[in-house]
């Protein structure tokens, strides 16, 4: 059953489309992934779920309702982690949350919240002086203080250590399994893989592809990534001769590449056979949601995109 | 009670708090007045009786300088960087998707600066009075008028600095350069009433120089001329205008 429904959503700033015509659907008890290079239009997407924007055109509902017309119902069973947002540099982390506490009627239990998220001994402390990975336990929390059924969660790990990043990946999967449905903002494909169990690839404001990872890697053309350092050099003309293969690569210390198929595997082995050639730290891995993503949004780099639309 | 009155008081409180955090805020509004007050009562010639206009002396015509003060550190300083601020650090969109307004914070503001602002003026009229013998508004109920519509003014005007600045650089940059002119026209430097005559009525269209004369009258005993309250009043419709047009949320 689903929670939120995204219908031919548009919206243009200055008459440049950012969201053009974008559907999808999150079942209740999921995470749902929003990958995209920067200014794909992601933050606009679920700034449209959270009732921040008004859509041109297209229709959002979450659990039924619209988010401009239903606001305040829909901010009452929908909880938001804003990209790139703060509190009062000297309110401190107890004092936010019992002040977000009050908005809401049936409000999740504080000294709980804080246990979870490894907050309580940091309750005194104040905004300013918080870490990080501290901020946004602290947004978590924030964004779970009113028992919502959806979180929107948008680029929680950006700027993040890899430490706190993988400690917030565990939360969020502790925040799924307690039955609440993720809505997850990201451009980091290890995050994508590990968390979300479907992934809508947003590009330049349109859905390039929705899928389970698994499924998003298996639609990739190059699913399978070979390399080896051959005993004498090969003729690069034998390697794009290979079935399947995508790209061919070589490094200063003759190290070759190879994107391709389970095919192009078979077929290099008995090229290497033929020449009498030796592999030297032969790898075949299968591609990960990167290549798969870097394959759905080639042709254009992401650098000459605005970072984020306002 | 409903959420949104709930929310209200909730935020009300933690902005209580979060004031009393802010020394240099307090200072500006609260101390400096009455320092000022008292450091220029501190001079002799100021208490000479006679020197200012109407038999008055200087110090009699420097409370309504430091009341007006107050209201003009809030209104050009303090209001529009705390609100700045708040929408620089997304705090007003994050209170959007909540339960909660993001008008609560706005009425917070408010409503604290009033209580900030009074309480300052308090303190001015009583060190003027216990410390250099001024005399207490003849005419309280005018003074309670003109002190309201002005308050009404330096309030409008500390929304529109917030509402038209995009960062809380050009807040601080802009209430600055506006600061300067609100104290001169308040009579920080001369009191408006010893200004020349050409320069005073010049001075009586400003929102400060008009409650400067609104208040003095007040002070004297008389009702406070309905064109200096005019004056005021005008200036705080005009910038509440250019407020509710220009504000964004975020």
């Amino acid at each position: 059953m689903s929670i939120i429904e995204v219908k031919g959503l548009r919206r243009a700033y200055g008459g440049r489309p950012v969201v053009d015509g974008i559907s999808f659907t999150v079942d209740e008890g999921e995470i749902f992934g929003i990958l995209g290079p920067n200014g794909a239009g992601k933050t606009t997407t679920v700034e449209c779920v959270e009732g921040l924007r008004v859509p041109d055109a297209g229709t959002v509902r979450v659990a039924g309702l619209d988010p401009i017309a239903d606001h305040d119902r829909v901010t009452r069973l929908l909880g938001a982690q804003l990209q790139e947002s703060e509190l009062q540099p000297k309110l401190t982390v107890g004092e936010a949350l019992e002040l977000y506490s009050a908005f809401y009627q049936d409000p999740a239990d504080r000294g709980h919240l804080a246990d979870r998220l490894g907050l309580t001994d940091l309750l005194g402390r104040r905004f300013g002086k918080l870490s990080g990975g501290q901020k946004q336990r602290l947004f978590i929390a924030l964004a779970l203080i009113g028992n919502p059924r959806v979180v929107v969660l948008d680029e929680l790990t950006t700027g993040l250590d890899p430490r706190s990043r993988r400690d917030t990946w565990r939360l969020i999967e502790e925040v799924r399994d307690s039955g609440v449905t993720v809505l997850l903002v990201t451009h980091f494909m290890e995050e994508a893989q590990r968390l979300c169990d479907r992934v809508a690839v947003i590009d330049r404001g349109r859905i390039a592809a929705l899928d389970t990872p698994a499924g998003l890697i298996r639609g990739a053309s190059a699913a399978t990534v070979i390399s080896f350092t051959p005993s004498r050099p090969l003729d690069p003309a034998d390697l794009t001769a290979l079935p399947a293969v995508t790209s061919t690569s070589r490094d200063r210390d003759g190290r070759i590449t190879l994107h391709g198929a389970d095919d192009t595997v078979t077929a290099l082995l008995s090229l290497l056979a033929r020449h009498s050639v030796t592999a030297g730290r032969l790898r075949v891995v299968d591609a990960t949601l990167d290549d798969a993503f870097l394959d759905l949004t080639a042709g254009h780099g992401a650098t000459d995109l605005i970072d984020r639309e306002s | 009670m409903s959420t949104v009155t709930t929310a209200h008081t909730a935020v009300l409180k933690t902005e209580a708090k979060l004031f009393r955090r802010e020394p240099g805020a307090l200072f500006w509004l609260v101390v400096f007045p009455s320092a000022l007050l008292t450091i220029l009562g501190l001079i002799p010639a100021f208490r000479e009786p006679g020197a200012a206009p109407g038999g008055l002396r200087v110090i009699d015509l420097y409370v309504p300088v430091a009341v007006l003060l107050a209201l003009s550190v809030a209104g050009v300083q303090t209001m529009p960087a705390q609100l700045t601020g708040y929408r620089e650090r997304g705090i007003l969109r994050r209170l959007s998707t909540t339960p909660a307004r993001p008008s609560s914070l706005l009425l917070a503001s408010l409503v604290l600066h009033a209580v900030v602002v009074l309480g300052s003026v308090l303190l001015a009229l009583a060190i003027g009075r216990l410390a250099f013998g001024v005399a207490l508004p003849a005419q309280p109920a005018g003074y309670v008028l003109a002190l309201l519509i002005t308050a009404f003014a330096a309030f409008a005007l500390g929304c529109a600095l917030a509402a038209v600045p995009r960062t809380v650089k050009a807040a601080q940059t802009l209430g600055t350069v506006v600061f300067f002119p609100m104290m001169f026209t308040a009579g920080v430097w001369i009191p408006v009433q010893s200004m020349p005559e050409t320069l005073r009525h010049l001075v009586e269209w400003s929102p400060l120089g008009a409650a400067s004369q609104a208040l003095g009258q007040a002070a004297a005993g008389h009702w406070p001329s309905w064109s200096h309250l005019g004056v005021t009043g005008l200036w705080a419709v005009l910038l509440l205008t250019v407020a509710a047009r220009r504000f964004r949320w975020e």
